[in-house]
């Protein structure tokens, strides 16, 4: 009756898990050292000056997309067995009841690690209200979770660097905290939809059947799950982004970034954030154009404003979300997370 | 005769599961019918915070991505 294998329940025996992941960690690791001579000798190979404009955006072509593309394999496969230990029910059953707060730091940190997808934000949303979970707490969960994403912190430790990554992590916590906290303070609950404050009042949500223990094979299979998934989602994205960044790179002269997106012009940062707003794209399309902009004299602040408003406030997110929320209420949501993208923006400027 | 209901909000992933389910109804010769729920309020009411969510007979089994196949049959089954 059965022909095919089922996929989460491997026959092998744990032992060679372990071994096969490692060996493919060595292998990674002995490959990647090895990308700068590999790019550099298939620039030579074709038929371009290697100091003209074309050879320097095809030497930052060849190196970037393999560089990212290792990256991101090894990164969404680790994240992906670390999701696997997470998952909304228990996010949930964890914020429940918390006050603002601790609350708001506890959901932004899960917003990170619990699977999520954002074709899911509306149900989680209300099983988050419905079970008694802040508003705000609620918000910087949904603020954090497309915020900060692994994709994100791969491109900007691989393309910009770890100094970098670490600060958008750190930032984009703390938008999601503070945003969450401060709609939470607004006590905004009267501004949902009817009919999720009455899902909210009569909440008798039945709770899903407790899974079967999960053994450290099928964690493993589930992060490869994951890297398959977002491969076929981002692969695209990423090499037209690069390439859009090879081409700055290699043509655009240093001086004309540095007049519009310079530190100098305080106008930058706002008008970064505006244009970010209603652009759809995810953090693989953006961060290419990033590290260009950058290498061209473009103020870090602005950029990251730039980026963090494209990822964290897209248009057909509101759309999605306008089912559950009135339209005073996510203009509250925009105007909040806006603000805080704002700041970081600044702050950056000023600091660096 | 089963009722099998699909929780999503029309997402390319719920088609693929509805088509699994049907799939897998097929090698069993159980007789179901699919149901696809796309209203956000009877997704929440159903309990399900990540799509696609699967009901059989009105009890919730699954939540989440796409279901795994010998457990898709196991549900029908039972």
């Amino acid at each position: 009756m059965m022909s095919d294998i089922s996929t989460p329940h491997p026959s092998h025996p744990r032992w060679t898990w372990h071994l096969g992941v490692t060996g493919f960690v060595v292998i990674w690791w002995l490959v990647y050292r090895q990308l700068v001579p590999l790019s550099e000798w298939l620039v030579a190979q074709l038929p371009v000056d290697r100091a003209s404009h074309t050879g320097e955006a095809l030497a930052f072509f060849f190196y970037d997309v393999p560089k990212v593309m290792m990256l991101l394999t090894l990164i969404v496969f680790a994240m992906g067995v670390v999701r696997s230990f997470f998952s909304p029910e228990k996010t949930r059953a964890v914020l429940s009841g918390r006050r603002e707060g601790v609350g708001n730091i506890l959901a932004a940190g899960l917003g990170v690690l619990t699977p999520f997808c954002s074709c899911s934000a509306v149900p989680l949303f209300i099983g988050f209200v419905s079970a008694g979970v802040p508003l705000g707490v609620t918000f910087s969960f949904l603020i954090a979770a497309p915020m900060v994403n692994e994709v994100a912190l791969v491109l900007l430790f691989g393309l910009v660097g770890w100094q970098v990554a670490v600060t958008y992590l750190a930032f984009g916590l703390g938008i999601a905290i503070l945003a969450g906290f401060v709609i939470g303070k607004l006590r905004l609950e009267g501004w949902l939809q009817d009919w999720v404050r009455d899902i909210h009042s009569g909440a008798n949500t039945p709770v899903m059947p407790e899974g079967e223990r999960l053994t450290m094979a099928d964690r493993y299979q589930l992060g490869i799950e994951a890297v398959r998934e977002i491969f076929s989602k981002v692969w695209i994205w990423i090499i037209a982004g690069i390439a859009m960044g090879a081409l700055i790179h290699g043509y655009v002269p240093e001086d004309l970034m540095a007049r519009i997106m310079g530190a100098d012009a305080w106008w930058s940062v706002p008008a970064a954030v505006a244009m970010g707003i209603p652009m759809y794209t995810n953090a693989a399309g953006v961060i290419p154009i990033v590290e260009a902009l950058l290498g061209k004299g473009a103020a870090l602040g602005t950029v990251l404003a730039f980026m963090m408003s494209v990822i964290a406030l897209s248009l057909p997110e509101m759309i999605i979300l306008r089912q559950v929320l009135t339209l005073r209420l996510i203009a509250v949501f925009i105007a909040t997370v806006a603000s805080g993208i704002l700041a970081v923006g600044f702050l950056f400027n000023l600091i660096f | 005769m089963k009722t099998v209901k699909v929780y999503g909000p029309g997402c390319k992933r719920c088609d693929m599961t509805a088509e699994m389910i049907r799939e897998a109804a097929d090698r069993l010769s159980v007789e179901v019918v699919i149901e696809k729920v796309s209203d956000p309020r009877e997704i929440a009411v159903a309990g399900v915070m990540s799509t696609p969510g699967i009901a059989v007979d009105g009890k919730l089994v699954h939540a989440g991505g796409l279901p795994d196949k010998a457990k898709l049959e196991e549900w029908l089954a039972a």
